[in-house]
């Protein structure tokens, strides 16, 4: 196994599954920090026991899957927050982006750190749980305990790895559908998410239009544009091109494409991030030094704060399982399943849309949710809009920005009145 | 929910929107209303709190929709010029345009999108043929700062004002065929309805209109 060495003279690793030690320094270098895997990384251990509830379908609930036939057995892990009420009107599921998980407002499992939404969701938040039933899934393909490319397979008693179907936004939903019939909830009271999770969103209210009462997708697209498929291509490639990736069977021969995951990670991140935000943030400033070293190593603080984003990313996610829901975006194209008619999508549909979008978010821009209006809107769908003015970029809808989370709790305080949900 | 109707009214009624209420006074119950540039939703909410109309607004200010969606009520953020496009064709009974035609860039596309996607039109706006108006160009020899155009002529968001003659005028040349009409004093009261057109250009203070498509 080989180590991943960064060479960055301060370069915090934060994981306590790594054995960090400090190599002999080479020429112009302060210090080479070399972290060797322990064992088996923490995140890969969460794919076959999760820190969550679970439920497990066998061969007689298999999930049909878009790329074609029936899959089983199928695990789902989940966290649930608040109380279901006696009329389980109060439903909320949320769904979450490309690499985040279930784990909405707990500590996380991996990495220690807060719940990813843990500012908008609990009690007395935006999303309360003293007044909603929250529930929050691992989609399909992911790496927290769902089934994914990191799961064991129970035919062969390794990980699947690429053996595992392609997974699609409508394949995630409908797992997430399966989930709510095991727990005897008809319909949701809301269906909420961002980006990747605003995907969900909006095939939830297409596959489902009479189990969602309100839903919002936030940040989010009904299809993946060339561009938004052109940066997954240069993190999937990343990750094949990486010789530890092994075609796609490192589990099994315990290497691990760290390298090349961290790679994908930090091109990933600058499209999360807003040219402004970046340059407030950093700017050009030098990362503890006064002067450039003349060397490929980290003199910019971008640089690395980038690699740490790397570097952080692959202690809690699998690089397959990035395959799988990086290629599940791109093909999300919810018009196209309806003749080319996003509006027939929505045709005929009761749920009461509230669309978010940020100013300065290039990944998926306010074009791409008025797009989603237009064609509620020509559906005549109950549909609000907000455009948010940040600079903060498409993470935005991860922060806690005013005027996104007044618009989210009033959204929400008023279905709830129109639904009949008792106030805490 | 009629109740709250009722204050709601009350408290209209006593403050400077008089003119939404005559607005509100042509929608027909239960009816699908579409009111552009909404502000905070206080015509919507009345609308669906009194009539229980099926209301969704057009709103350029954040601050006006996070409101409107506070309230309950469906506010896309936009813009009259540029947003109205994306509608189809009669999706409401009635457009609505309460005092924002005159700050519009092109009324006409505008007022023609309404029609389209309404089977009728409400338009409110201020009458810039009101004797003050009038005589404070002519005697002044000044642009007018009245109670209805309160902001001096570089400050004004009003970029395309109209008399009611030449509202009328608009009206014809679009083909559209006026179903109500009703002129407001300056105190907001409906002026009286027998009175002839060069009487409410003269004393009108602001105009309620209310256009359905010819034939």
């Amino acid at each position: 196994m080989r180590p991943l060495t960064l060479r960055s003279p301060h370069f915090y690793i934060p994981d306590a599954s790594f054995a960090i030690a400090n190599a002999a320094a080479e020429p112009g270098i302060e210090r080479v920090v070399t972290i060797v895997p322990k064992q088996r990384a923490l995140g890969h251990i969460e794919a076959d026991t999760p820190h969550s509830l679970a439920v497990h379908f066998g061969a007689d609930r298999p999930l049909k899957m878009d790329a074609g036939g029936a899959f089983a057995p199928l695990s789902i892990a989940y966290q649930t927050y608040g109380a279901l009420n006696a009329a389980k009107t109060n439903a909320i599921l949320i769904c979450h982006a490309l690499t985040g998980d279930q784990h909405v407002a707990n500590a996380h499992p991996v990495t220690g750190k807060p719940g990813w939404w843990q500012t908008m969701v609990g009690p007395g938040k935006p999303i309360d749980t003293d007044r909603y039933f929250v529930i929050a899934t691992n989609v399909v393909g992911g790496c927290m305990g769902t089934t994914g490319p990191a799961s064991t397979n129970p035919a062969t008693g390794r990980a699947y790895g690429l053996d595992l179907p392609l997974v699609t936004i409508r394949d995630m939903v409908r797992a997430q559908a399966m989930l709510l019939d095991h727990l005897g909830i008809e319909t949701l009271f809301s269906v909420i998410g961002g980006s990747m999770g605003g995907m969900q969103v909006l095939q939830w209210a297409a596959s489902y239009p009479e189990r969602v009462f309100s839903a919002m997708p936030i940040a989010a697209a009904a299809k993946h544009s060339s561009q938004n498929i052109a940066f997954h291509e240069v993190g999937r490639q990343a990750i094949m091109a990486d010789p530890e990736w092994r075609n796609g069977r490192y589990l099994d021969e315990g290497t691990n494409p760290n390298k090349g995951l961290a790679v994908a990670r930090m091109a990933a991140h600058i499209t999360y991030l807003s040219e402004k935000a970046l340059q407030r943030k950093f700017g050009r400033n030098y990362q503890d030094r006064e002067a450039p070293t003349f060397s490929f190593d980290a003199d910019f603080q971008i640089e690395n704060y980038l690699r740490y984003q790397g570097a952080s990313f692959v202690d809690r996610f699998d690089a397959n399982s990035y395959l799988y829901v990086t290629r599940a975006c791109d093909y999300f194209d919810l018009a196209g399943d309806y003749g080319g008619s996003l509006a027939a999508a929505f045709k005929g549909t009761k749920t009461r849309f509230c669309v978010v979008s940020f100013t300065s978010d290039w990944l998926y821009p306010t074009t791409d949710s008025r797009a989603i209006v237009h064609a509620l809107n020509a559906a005549a769908a109950s549909v609000s809009f907000v455009e948010v003015q940040t600079d903060r970029g498409h993470d935005a809808f991860l922060l806690e920005v005013p005027e996104f989370f007044a618009t989210t709790r009033g959204f929400l305080d008023a279905a709830a009145r129109a639904r009949g949900i008792a106030e805490s | 929910m009629a109740d709250r109707g009722e204050a709601r009214r009350a408290a209209l009624s006593r403050s400077a929107r008089i003119d939404l209420l005559v607005v509100a006074d042509m929608v027909e119950p239960k009816s699908r209303v579409l009111d552009v540039g909404c502000g905070d939703g206080t015509l919507l909410a009345l609308l669906a709190e009194e009539r229980g109309v099926d209301a969704r607004g057009v709103e350029l200010s954040q601050q006006g929709v996070n409101d409107c969606v506070a309230k309950g009520l469906s506010v896309v953020q936009g813009d009259a010029d540029t947003d109205l496009g994306d509608y189809p064709d009669d999706a409401f009974d009635y457009v609505i345009l309460s005092q924002t035609l005159q700050a519009t860039r092109q009324p006409r596309k505008v007022l023609e999108h309404m029609l389209r996607i309404g089977r009728r039109a409400i338009v409110s706006f201020p009458n810039f043929g009101h004797w003050r108006v009038r005589t404070q160009v002519a005697l002044l020899g000044r642009m007018p700062v009245t109670d209805c155009l309160a902001a001096r002529w570089y400050e004004t968001p009003n970029i395309h004002l109209c008399t009611i003659r030449d509202f009328v005028a608009l009206a014809h040349a679009i083909g559209a065929k006026t179903e109500h009409s009703i002129a407001l004093d300056r105190y907001g009261r409906p002026m009286p309805i027998n009175a002839p057109w060069r009487v409410w250009n003269l004393f009108g203070d602001q105009a309620v209109f209310c256009l359905s498509r010819k034939g």
